[in-house]
């Protein structure tokens, strides 16, 4: 194998800047992301997590080209994406979105909806093929025949993302972006959309970019996990190493504001609780951006920001002084 | 299978109470309402409101009316009345089924006469077939400029509202101007060029409603858009940012695309509600024209210059003004009520 099909999506160095308008003339960047770069490999599942606005579903959008990144590359299957080759690429890398109350055309009824991406690509023969099509993959989710002629209001918020994910697995792709597929639904019910997530995976051996910010969640469904801190990824590792020895103390703190299901262990865990609010992604601090809430920041923290480096086993982290 | 209690107190179940649900039980519980399509859902949901209902009734009465009537009526809206080839000069100002001397006359040596059904005119016609008329053109008129607007708004709009950024503000000025100029000045000057060069008398419909109807059809397109337009922008605007439109942009959909199976259909409401608004405001507009002698080519009457002759004549002849007002009156509800029906009817989050 060479080395460039190794990787499913390879992502290098993205950068995405925002322009803000601040006062009548005066315009600042707001850096969503701010050089990210991560591998993935066929049939793999890398969890991404970090809190609200570190740019976590930015990072998904922009790698989907639905934002024009600002800089670097993201390469499919050894390809370089770009606006012209990003129409038949496509057909391979799917999005599920968040919301599924407003991620689904209420105009339209569950057949259109999953056929749409079927009739872009103009990948059917027929109206027979197209329906035959659409019920594959609706059975496929868990959806009856009979839903398909209903309107996306008559169904309940797991069902609603269910049609989201038939939507994207429409198109067979090979890579899925899934943002935050579950935190708008009920606790039972995320347990059953993580499932099928794990169910499609083994066997259709897609590959996910799951995106969350529980990080219970992310670790039960990720092989590999990489954390993120003001539009920069701070540790990578395989899921189950970062859980039980994470190094960055973003991620320290992190997994101690995990709730633990025993009370007895609860009570004897500490909680690392951060001091200090997250920097104004429009005013970031120098050099590494988690040192003002860092309790072994230095001078050199302020100085130059840390690049990500292998601590051993892959395990990547951006930190100077752990 | 006796399941042992763990203590006296326990809430555990006891499983022997329940029974497994038969088939037949399943499948009741898997009966939901039957699905259709969106139209005829929206049809349904229409039919079941009875104001659209009657207002579609009362439309439907009207078009038979202007199609149907001429057809056995024996008058023509420019005829004067004239019995066995004389002209009646005593039919004048008649009241509704009220019939000259002349033609008492002649029913008296036993000929027939079709009754004036709404009286007679200063001029000696039918005024029946005159608000037949009227309101034929009337309806004409509103019609057809409210397709006018439709289109070049809708159109207008959509672009302006997907587009963003600066091509939405250079259009959204250019609509700013065209709001600024004066409507009316403009059917005027209209007018008066056209009057002097257009020879319309060739053309079948066009040329016996006159060069001011022309005008006023050139002006709905030139400047009565701008309010459609703004109002589809500014849908467009809020429907654009709706996560659908983000996941159709991620199947690879092109805007054209999008615009056309996400945009449109989710504005539908709101360009239904305009439309069904502008009809009786271009109703409107003609009429006020018309009483500004701006209107229709006389001898064609319509709504509006029948209503205004009338105006003239009230104290002595109140019906002739009542005729043509409950016309507008009963087409512009009609239009309105109907509007809101299919609002109503065509939201699927209204739904019960």
């Amino acid at each position: 194998m060479s080395e460039e099909s190794k990787y499913l999506v390879e992502v290098k160095d993205l950068k995405q800047h925002f322009k803000v308008q601040q006062g009548f003339f005066g315009s600042t960047y707001l850096k969503a992301v701010d050089g990210v770069s991560f591998n993935i490999k066929p049939g793999e599942t890398l969890g991404l997590v970090g809190e609200s606005g570190c740019g976590k579903t930015t990072v998904g959008r922009t790698l989907l080209r639905l934002y024009q990144p600002t800089s670097g590359e993201v390469r499919f299957n050894g390809e370089l994406v770009t606006d012209k080759n990003i129409t038949s690429l496509r057909k391979e890398m799917q999005m599920v979105f968040q919301d599924p109350y407003s991620s689904l055309d209420p105009r339209m009824t569950v057949e259109d909806i999953i056929g749409e991406p079927l009739d872009v690509h103009h990948l059917y023969a027929n109206k027979k093929e197209r329906r035959d099509k659409i019920l594959d993959i609706m059975q496929l989710v868990g959806l009856n025949a009979e839903h398909a002629t209903r309107y996306a209001h008559e169904f309940s918020g797991g069902q609603r993302q269910r049609i989201g994910i038939a939507r994207a697995l429409a198109v067979n792709p090979k890579f899925i972006v899934c943002d935050e597929p579950v935190s708008a639904l009920d606790v039972s019910i995320q347990a059953q959309v993580i499932n099928m997530f794990e169910d499609l995976q083994a066997k259709l051996g897609v590959a996910y970019l799951f995106i969350a910010h529980d990080l219970l969640i992310v670790h039960h469904i990720s092989d590999r996990i990489a954390v993120m801190y003001l539009g920069k990824i701070v540790e990578i590792a395989d899921a189950d190493e970062l859980n039980d020895s994470p190094i960055h103390p973003y991620t320290l703190s992190l997994l101690s504001a995990v709730p633990i299901p025993d009370p007895n262990k609860a009570r004897e865990s500490k909680r690392i609780i951060l001091e200090g609010d997250v920097p104004s992604p429009l005013n970031m601090p120098s050099g590494c951006p988690f040192r003002t809430r860092c309790k072994y920041a230095t001078e050199k923290c302020a100085a130059e920001c840390p690049t990500l480096t292998d601590r051993g086993n892959g395990h990547m982290v951006a930190c100077w002084n752990k | 299978m006796e399941m042992p209690k763990k203590n006296l107190l326990s809430a555990q179940l006891d499983l022997k109470k329940f029974e497994k649900a038969t088939d037949e039980e399943k499948r009741q519980a898997d009966v939901m309402s039957e699905s259709t399509t969106f139209f005829k859902d929206g049809m349904r949901k229409l039919m079941k409101n009875p104001l659209a209902v009657g207002s579609i009734i009362v439309l439907i009465l009207v078009v038979l009316m202007i199609t149907v009537v001429p057809a056995f009526v024996p008058y023509s809206y420019e005829e004067i009345i004239s019995v066995n080839g004389v002209r009646d000069s005593s039919a004048k100002n008649l009241a509704p089924f009220e019939y000259s001397t002349l033609e008492q006359q002649y029913i008296a040596e036993g000929g027939k006469i079709f009754p004036h059904i709404m009286g007679t005119d200063e001029l000696c016609r039918d005024y029946f077939i005159r608000v037949v008329y009227g309101t034929r053109v009337s309806l004409f008129v509103g019609l057809f400029a409210s397709i006018v607007v439709l289109v070049i708004g809708v159109l207008y709009g959509a672009v302006s509202g997907y587009a963003g950024g600066k091509i939405d503000l250079i259009m959204m000025r250019i609509v700013d101007i065209i709001y600024s100029l004066p409507d009316l000045l403009v059917i005027i000057l209209l007018s008066v060029v056209f009057r002097e060069t257009l020879d319309l008398s060739g053309i079948p419909v066009i040329g016996s409603l006159g060069s001011n109807m022309v005008s006023l059809f050139l002006v709905f397109g030139l400047l009565y858009w701008v309010g459609m337009a703004r109002l589809v922008r500014a849908e467009i605007l809020s429907i654009k940012e709706n996560e659908y439109v983000l996941a159709a942009k991620s199947i690879g959909a092109k805007p054209g695309h999008i615009i056309k199976k996400h945009i449109l259909p989710n504005c539908i409401s709101v360009i239904i509600i305009a439309t069904a608004l502008q009809i009786p405001s271009a109703i409107f507009t003609e009429s006020y024209l018309s009483f500004l002698g701006l209107g229709v080519a006389l001898p064609m009457p319509s709504l509006g210059s029948l209503a205004n002759s009338a105006r003239q004549a009230m104290s002595s002849n109140a019906l002739k003004l009542v005729f043509p007002a409950t016309m507008i009156c009963l087409i512009v509800l009609a239009f309105n009520l109907l509007g809101d029906g299919l609002r109503d009817a065509f939201d699927p989050k209204l739904r019960k």
